[in-house]
């Protein structure tokens, strides 16, 4: 499968601190890959710098082959990435359907209108309707998002993400603070995504990685460390030290 | 999952939410035949209501920015004088005689202007954006100051003279042309700020004004955003200040102090932000509260005001904006009787 | 070309002294009190009415001013910032501005309009001679006076446990308040101590800046340059920025009378811009 998304050297440096530390990292088309580390290992870092959030110290980025290392977050979304956010990044005003609107809006290049009602494009309506069933939250698509219980907003998280219809999705810890009988909602919903989108997807919980992923990378203290299939590096026994008193049960 | 509720399909369901907030209600309806009716109902207060409708334009200038984009600017009246001596030197020197098209004219410079320096306000902190305005409210002031020969300085504009509207109706003394006048501007203005609110690019502002970073991973560009939107404001203001002018004739330097870009603010949390309104009521009580309390005291009537700020602040916005939801309730029932659908009461 | 030099420094010093209140408290609570120059101009006040009206020594007016500057604040802050700071930085905004205008208002009332003179002591008048260059003695001992006071702050603030417990709040709150120190007590002082200042600094101020009701309006904008431009994680920055400030804006109305509020204004705008952390805080967002 052709590469869709590729880091070389990335480096990212906050003064004496470095954060990441020549990451290359090549992601195949379709790919479900799974990046892993310690606490504070970099790996939201990587995804901020492969989103546009933060401007690499050194290194590049490529997506399709054309860099695009110094673009603009909302750039690159129109190039086809989006991500979710490790803590919910939602409109606490907007319901569910004005955020997804939103979204799709943007995507389709409605955004911009000034004159026209918001709501008067059915095709934008279809979209709406579609996301909120997929990820059933019919139920409180409107209320205002600020009141809705953890979970439903985790599922929006992702939902917003969704709407943007992205080629390469950037998922960051979909199942944080999600209690453990919602968890399989929000797996329910990683793996019904359509399999020509390419995921890099960040976790600790490792029934989700190991049921999810076909490929790990493994991020220490900014720099990859183990890179292989699954299998592979649940057995390497680096690896395990590194986790030293995290559960790693392969 | 099917969740629509009635016998509507869900996308009709989906589609009346979104677009529900676009319709006029019928106390809105009843607030601009009011407005309309008060040309007759109070022929004696027509210079007041004058200045009322000027502040409302300056206040929902405001709104659009704080309001929508949450950017605080302490120097919103730099917009506003520059309207107001963009209409008077024109007056004054008979550039252009109509004053409609002369009022278009100072919205345009004050919203190039607007435009210039809205790259300013992205950058940085509240705290460096209130800076950032404040100091473009003192140069523009300075410069007004400086040329004095041809603003007159600390003296003011003198001898603005204003054709009449359209070439038939000429501004007396008495202010009925004015009021007139300044109502249609009020109304026009409102009703194009409504529909940019509602539209996708008004969501977007909301947006933004809740979290930048999130949406700009949904593929907003906010920053242009903010630069349209500034520079809208900044027109809106310069057709207030303008209006001004031109039914005063006369500008002053005061039109670009501090005391004016607080007063505008003060106005304008009075009446509640992001609901366009805002600015409308709280002109008409700013304006009702000046009458009562420069009876108190006339010329520390900046004390009250000052007072106001704090009572406010200490009672907390959203408490006060909790204790006007009834009447918010009750726009919503009534609008549900006319349709016979349940709604949320929202504010 | 020396006596602009001097006078800057001097202007400028006392801008340090009624500025760098305002930048501890926005370093160390996130609170933007634009009402800062009213503190300033209660001192100034305070000191007119002590040393004019009832004849108390200029020496012994000026501790006074900063005695009255700081009981003010204190009785402020305790009462009515606390609620405030919690709240967004727009209310916080309204609220001082409320405050500022009621302050103005009050001393227009009271005290009238017109603009106040305090009789400094026939020792402090008039110039010496130094080297051929004659140096104005009220500012040469505003110089003094301002020197000592920044030498005396940066001790306390690197040599006494109040100092280290301040820093370590400015530093990082929530972590200062997990090692047990007293974050509101510690705010309360230095308010009340930056107020203090401030009355001090207006006292100093009234013969150089001038004294009258709308004090605090106008010189915001300088207390605002010197936060921002000297950042609020140290004195030295607001120092600098201070001397900077005082130097260019007398050079200014010197060299280019007509231009010379452009100048700082289009400096402050520009410098903004480029480093809107300000020139020597260190890189932390707020």
């Amino acid at each position: 499968m052709p590469v869709v998304l590729e880091t070389r050297g990335l480096d990212k440096h906050f003064g004496g601190i470095i954060a990441a530390n020549q990451v290359s990292l090549s992601i195949e088309k379709g790919a479900r890959h799974a990046l892993i580390g310690p606490n504070g290992a970099g790996k939201t870092t990587i995804v901020n710098l492969l989103t546009g959030v933060l401007k690499p110290s050194g290194g590049q980025i490529l997506l399709d082959g054309k860099d695009i290392t110094y673009l603009e977050p909302h750039e690159r979304v129109r190039l086809g990435i989006a991500r979710t956010f490790q803590i919910n990044q939602l409109f606490a005003d907007l319901t569910p359907i004005e955020t997804l609107g939103l979204a799709i809006s943007e995507r389709l290049g409605l955004g911009k209108d000034w004159w026209r009602i918001v709501g008067s494009k059915a095709a934008v309506t279809e979209e709406i309707i579609e996301l909120l069933e997929r990820f059933r939250l019919g139920d409180v698509m409107r209320e205002r998002t600020g009141i809705l219980p953890y979970g439903k907003q985790r599922l929006l998280e992702i939902a917003l993400a969704i709407a943007c219809k992205p080629r390469v999705l950037l998922l960051d810890e979909p199942a944080a603070g999600v209690p453990e009988d919602e968890r399989h909602e929000i797996l329910a919903t990683v793996e019904a995504l359509p399999k020509d989108v390419t995921v890099l997807l960040i976790e600790h919980d490792m029934d989700i990685i190991f049921s999810f992923a076909d490929r790990i990378s493994v991020l220490v203290n900014g720099a990859l460390f183990v890179e292989g299939p699954p299998d592979e590096v649940a057995r390497d026994p680096r690896v395990k030290a590194v986790y030293l008193g995290e559960a790693f049960d392969a | 999952m099917a969740i629509a509720s009635d016998s509507r399909p869900l996308a009709a369901e989906v589609a009346y939410f979104l677009t529900r907030r676009a319709r006029w209600s019928p106390l809105e309806i009843a607030f601009w035949l009011l407005a309309l009716a008060s040309i007759w109902l109070f022929p004696t207060k027509h210079l007041i209501l004058t200045e009322i409708c000027i502040w409302a334009m300056f206040a929902l200038s405001l709104d659009l920015i704080l309001g929508y984009a949450g950017i605080i600017s302490l120097g919103h009246a730099a917009f506003f004088g520059l309207g107001a001596y963009s209409a008077g030197l024109i007056g004054k020197y008979g550039f252009i005689p109509e004053p409609v098209l002369a009022l278009v004219v100072s919205g345009l410079i004050a919203s190039v202007v607007g435009f210039a320096t809205s790259f300013l306000v992205l950058r940085g902190s509240d705290l460096t954006r209130l800076m950032v305005t404040f100091g473009v409210a003192l140069m523009l002031g300075e410069i007004a100051n400086k040329f004095s020969n041809i603003t007159g300085g600390a003296d003011g504009l003198q001898g603005v003279e204003i054709g009449p509207v359209f070439g038939t109706f000429r501004f007396d003394l008495y202010g009925h042309t004015g009021y007139v006048y300044a109502l249609s501007v009020l109304f026009l203005m409102f009703v194009i700020a409504r529909r940019i609110v509602r539209s996708p690019f008004g969501l977007s502002l909301q947006a933004i004004k809740g979290n930048a970073l999130r949406s700009s991973a949904v593929g907003i560009a906010v920053n242009w955003r903010l630069v349209a939107i500034y520079t809208l404001a900044a027109g809106y203001a310069g057709l207030a200040g303008a209006v001004l002018a031109q039914t005063q004739a006369f500008a002053s330097l005061e039109m670009f102090s501090i005391e004016r870009s607080a007063d505008v603010l003060l106005i304008l949390i009075i009446g509640g932000t992001g609901w366009l309104y805002g600015g409308l009521i709280g002109a008409l009580i700013y304006r009702f509260l000046q009458d009562e309390l420069s009876g108190l005291t006339a010329r520390y009537w900046q004390f009250w005001i000052g007072l106001i700020l704090v009572a406010i602040v200490l009672t907390g916005r959203d408490r006060i904006g909790r204790w006007l939801t009834p009447a918010a309730k009750l726009a919503d029932d009534v609008a549900k009787l006319r349709s016979g659908r349940p709604q949320r009461a929202r504010r | 070309m020396l006596t602009i030099l001097f006078d800057g420094v001097a202007y400028g010093m006392l801008l340090f002294v009624l500025a760098c209140g305002l930048s501890v408290t926005l370093g160390l609570m996130n609170f933007v009190n634009l009402a800062h120059g009213a503190f300033a101009m209660a001192g100034g006040y305070v000191t007119v009415v002590l040393v004019n009206r009832w004849g108390v020594p200029f020496g012994l007016g000026l501790p006074l001013a900063f005695l009255a500057g700081a009981a003010l604040g204190a009785v402020f802050e305790r009462t009515l910032y606390v609620h405030v700071y919690a709240k967004s930085h727009l209310d916080q905004v309204l609220f001082t501005i409320g405050l500022v205008f009621m302050s103005v208002a009050t001393v227009d009332y009271v005290m009238g309009s017109s603009q106040q003179f305090v009789n400094i002591p026939a020792a402090l008048q008039g110039q010496i001679d130094l080297g051929g260059v004659g140096i104005g003695r009220y500012r040469l001992m505003i110089i003094v006076l301002c020197g000592l006071l920044t030498v005396a702050l940066q001790l306390i603030l690197a040599k006494t446990r109040f100092g280290s417990r301040l820093r370590a709040a400015v530093d990082d709150q929530r972590v200062a308040r997990g090692l047990g120190i007293n974050v509101g007590a510690v705010f309360g002082l230095t308010f009340a101590f930056g107020s203090g200042l401030a009355a001090l600094g207006g006292a100093l101020g009234a013969e150089i800046l001038g004294l009258d009701p709308i004090f605090p309006l106008k010189y915001l904008i300088y207390f605002l340059i010197v936060v921002t431009v000297g950042g609020t994680s140290s004195i030295t920055g607001p120092f600098v920025a201070s001397i900077l400030l005082g130097v260019g804006d007398v050079a200014g109305k010197y060299y280019l009378p007509t231009l010379s509020a452009f100048v700082i204004y289009t400096i402050m705008i520009i410098m903004l811009l480029w480093r809107p952390q300000g020139l020597f805080s260190r890189a932390t967002s707020r």
